[in-house]
């Protein structure tokens, strides 16, 4: 099965690429944005089939690597 | 002093490093590729040099810290170990869980590289005991994630317990509280994102970088 991990900065960790956006964004006449946070999204293709035994593990590679958890937070998405 | 230089793919430190430690010991470090899992015996300080280990990829530092010989990089630090750690070094020291905090992105975004004026905060170590407290002294920057992070607890520990070795007098990168350089709790580990390895001999524009790998030569020659 797939599963898809979404990525995050913390709320209050600064995210200079994210504000980096946002002026862009506001050049190009976008006024309306207050807010830009970045992240990543990372694809994973599993040979597990038991969804609950993948998020497990899927849980534990974030905690282990995908994601800082100092500076980071994930979500775990499952796929069929 | 016996030391050892760790290697990664994109390291590109790791010479600079290498002959910074000769010139202090007085031999050349041993050169261990990061898929060894053990280290050689006899080894007083590891260094883990800076570059561009695995392309920065997922986070910088991310992959290397996670490589077969960073667990005996981190049960040689758990026995008392010397561990110094440079730029790209750092931010695997943190990746790895031996140094708290971590290291992001630049506050402007951009690539530094240039020669910055830096306190060393503290005499208080094996690697700063070569300098004054208080002391300036000019060594160079090249990173784009430099910007040191650790949530106000962790940067109030770190201050309260003296484990801030160098601070910027004009920060380049957005670091909390101006932080260049950390100790771990035991002292014995640096992570520091200047490189006094490129500023350890007067041909290389000035030598202010020397004293660090002095001084631990001289705290391992009298232990």
């Amino acid at each position: 099965m797939k599963a898809r991990v979404f990525v995050t900065l913390k709320q209050g960790v600064l995210d200079p690429q994210g504000e980096a956006v946002r002026h862009s964004l506001h050049a190009l006449g976008f006024e309306g944005v207050n807010a830009v946070r970045q992240g990543k999204v990372i694809e994973l293709d599993l040979a597990e089939t038991d969804e609950a035994q993948a998020r497990r593990s899927v849980q534990e590679m974030c905690e282990k690597l995908l994601a800082n958890t100092v500076i980071e937070d994930y979500r775990v998405e499952m796929l069929p | 002093m016996r030391t050892a230089v760790i290697v990664f793919p994109g390291s590109n430190c790791d010479r600079d490093l290498a002959v910074a430690f000769r010139n202090a010991s007085g031999r050349p470090p041993e050169m261990i590729w990061h898929k060894e899992t053990a280290l050689p015996a006899g080894i007083d300080v590891i260094g883990i040099p800076g570059g561009f280990s695995f392309g920065d990829y997922l986070r910088c530092g991310a992959i290397s810290a996670r490589a077969p010989i960073m667990r005996a990089v981190a049960d040689f630090a758990a026995r008392g170990g010397y561990v110094l750690g440079i730029c790209n070094g750092f931010q695997v020291l943190t990746e790895a869980g031996l140094l708290p905090g971590a290291l992001m992105r630049n506050a402007g975004l951009k690539f530094v590289c240039k020669d910055v004026s830096l306190s060393v905060q503290t005499r208080n170590s094996a690697f700063t005991a070569g300098y004054d407290k208080g002391q300036h002294i000019r060594i160079p920057v090249a990173h784009h994630d430099g910007n040191y992070v650790a949530d106000p607890a962790i940067v109030e520990r770190l201050r309260g317990e003296d484990r801030i070795a160098f601070t910027y007098d004009d920060n380049p990168n957005g670091s909390v509280a101006d932080i260049a350089g950390i100790l771990s709790e035991n002292r014995r580990v640096l992570g520091m994102m200047p490189h006094p390895e490129r500023m350890a001999d007067p041909t290389l524009g000035g030598a202010d970088g020397a004293p660090l790998f002095r001084s631990l030569a001289e705290a391992l020659v009298s232990s």
